[in-house]
């Protein structure tokens, strides 16, 4: 997969286990508002292929649900690059190889984008089924909302940190509006 | 440690849906329970009333590991209802999907999740601190798996281009031929990791199980072919539902596949590997023999190995395909729905995934039903940790713990199908 847009959004989860598909939601929801210079991905969660889109950009926001034993429709957010994924996020696993052990993975891989946030949501029905419990939703409108604010707050940040060449070269591979 | 209990339970997004439970009384196994929800239910009933057409996406979305074996199933069912042959090029488009499948599939489990049990490592992040390069090459791999699912299935995860009939879009013989060189790097990085499975340790246990596949008069099977086992069954696959019935056992939601008076079966490599040996290509044959295994393996701990060589052949085989592609006129062949039943089974990763549509005459699905290999395998999983746990039982308890959870895992579950997580624990009573 080749992924030039300058933020990646990924969104994971599974459309038919409920509140699993918050992070999907997200996406579709933050689809709707255009942000300039971002690739939206939904995603099923794959290890590997999370390693692959990672390692493939600069930045990076993750959004996911979660059962951590928190209050439904908490919202908690990470950077992965300062810290690593909570234990009561990183599940042991049988076959699937997921979000927690994809970041960790790629961290000593030396694969993790220079920065990486992610968003976990405390969901509350995590059953066979479609749609969103209450909680949820609300909780997928303030993530969009705060999601759409860090993807200029992460945006300024890069810039303060790589203040140069790069600014010039992310200028010319964007393509939309400009945000500064 | 005469009497303790050891527990699997699912955690978090799926709690209390599904656990594994030993008994041990008196250094004695008095009980094993494995639990695993089964969401091919919620499926068959979200299909009904909906358009043939739809079967293969809806059905490919029970699954983020193997949606190209739901895919395959439920269309070679619907073709069958409708009295549909896909042959020539669109089918061979289809096994090479599939040998993309098989990659991703089977190097996912042999390098992220099984091979870190034989090194004793908790997981792959943690093999990858002494292991960098080995982990790397399993993600290399499984990215070409992946590159041949995205370019045949439209997208690598969940692919959109298969249809009743062939696909929406056939590839042009020069797009297929971008992928000889990963392809040919694959081959060679499979021979290697044949090897290197071959080596790792393995507990002694084989046991005398009942092995069923796919059979086909020449080729190694994908989605063609009789149900055969190594005790004497070979049977039609629209005979399936004479032979295997599927029980209510106490202890679950999910139903036990059987076979009719006979009980217990084992599916998937081990199964095919055993069944169909002599269909491997001579390069799959070789590293075998090489890798020191027989060409028949009655240790589900050497499913690794299997595994690998059904990597290499799969790598083999899409070569194969490659090299002998031209486009076909049409992406698909036409036809009209018709009114009947018709059923399928195809090589998922994991063993035999059954498909049966009834369709009325406008296409509609009237009913459904999917038997996803994972619940086939089920009850051979009890029976595997009885066996074990008794051969083991006087392990300390965290290495006995390790290998319960080993010796699932030697059936590489599709537990992800239903649930995301799962942890294990010891309880004494």
């Amino acid at each position: 997969m080749c992924i030039s847009s300058q933020i990646l959004l990924i969104g994971i989860g599974n459309e038919y286990r409920s509140d699993d598909s918050i992070g999907l939601n997200v996406i579709r929801a933050l689809k709707e508002q255009e942000l300039p210079d971002t690739m939206l991905i939904e995603s099923s969660g794959g290890g590997a292929e999370l390693i692959e889109m990672l390692s493939s950009v600069r930045i990076a926001i993750l959004i996911d649900a979660v059962s951590s034993g928190g209050k439904p429709g908490a919202i908690y957010r990470f950077d992965a690059l300062r810290q690593t994924i909570p234990a009561q996020l990183s599940f042991q696993s049988t076959h699937v190889f997921g979000v927690a052990e994809a970041i960790e993975l790629a961290r000593v891989l030396g694969r993790l984008p220079p920065s990486l946030i992610v968003y976990a949501i405390e969901g509350e029905n995590f059953s066979i089924g479609v749609g969103l419990s209450l909680k949820a939703s609300e909780a997928v409108q303030k993530v969009v909302e705060r999601v759409s604010c860090e993807v200029q707050d992460v945006l300024k940040e890069f810039r303060a940190e790589f203040p140069l060449e790069d600014e010039i070269s992310l200028k010319v591979e964007r393509t939309g509006t400009d945000l500064a | 440690m005469k009497n303790k209990t050891i527990k699997v339970d699912y955690l978090a997004r799926v709690e209390g849906e599904g656990a594994l439970y030993v008994k041990i009384r008196d250094n004695k196994v008095s009980d094993v329970k494995l639990k695993i929800i089964e969401p091919p239910r919620f499926f068959e009933a979200f299909l009904r009333g909906r358009m043939y057409s739809e079967a293969p996406d809806i059905t490919a979305r029970i699954c983020g590991i193997c949606p190209v074996a739901y895919q395959m199933s439920a269309v070679h069912a619907i073709e069958q209802a409708f009295g549909v042959k896909v042959e020539g090029q669109l089918r061979e488009l289809r096994r090479l999907l599939y040998c993309g499948e098989w990659i991703e599939s089977h190097v996912l489990h042999i390098y992220m999740l099984h091979a870190p049990d034989f090194l004793g490592y908790p997981d792959a992040m943690h093999m990858a601190r002494d292991y960098p390069e080995i982990v790397k090459r399993g993600l290399k791999m499984k990215k070409t798996g992946n590159a041949i699912v995205a370019l045949l299935g439209g997208r690598e995860v969940h692919p959109i281009n298969v249809r009743v009939g062939g696909f929406y879009k056939a590839p042009s013989k020069q797009e297929l031929g971008q992928l000889v060189e990963q392809l040919k790097w694959g081959r060679e990085a499979a021979l290697e990791t044949v090897l290197w499975t071959a080596q790792l340790p393995f507990p002694d246990f084989e046991q005398d199980y009942e092995f069923v596949a796919l059979r086909h008069p020449t080729e190694y099977p994908f989605n063609k072919g009789r149900l055969v086992s190594n005790k004497g069954l070979n049977i039609a696959i629209q005979d399936y539902e004479n032979h295997f019935i599927e029980e209510h056992v106490a202890h679950s939601n999910a139903l036990h596949s059987v076979l009719k008076g006979r009980g217990a079966y084992f599916v998937g490599p081990l199964a095919r590997y055993n069944l169909n040996f002599d269909r491997l290509s001579p390069l799959a044959q070789e590293a075998a023999k090489n890798a020191g295994l027989d060409s028949i393996c009655k240790n589900p701990f050497q499913s690794i190995i299997v595994r690998s060589i059904e990597v290499l052949y799969a790598f083999d085989e899409a070569l194969r395909i490659i090299e002998g592609y031209d486009l076909p006129e049409q992406p698909a062949v036409e036809f009209q729905p018709q009114a009947g039943i018709g059923s399928a089974c195809t090589e998922a990763p994991r063993g035999i995934l059954y498909h049966r549509y009834k369709l009325s005459g406008e296409g509609l699905i009237l009913d459904a039903k999917i038997v996803p290999p994972t619940s086939q395998n089920q009850k051979t999983i009890e029976n595997d940790l009885r066996n074990y746990v008794e051969q083991a039982i006087l392990l300390p308890e965290d290495q006995l713990t390790w290998q319960c959870e080993q010796a699932i895992r030697n059936y590489d579950p599709c537990i992800s199908c239903a649930t995301h997580f799962l942890t294990l624990y010891i309880e004494r009573e």
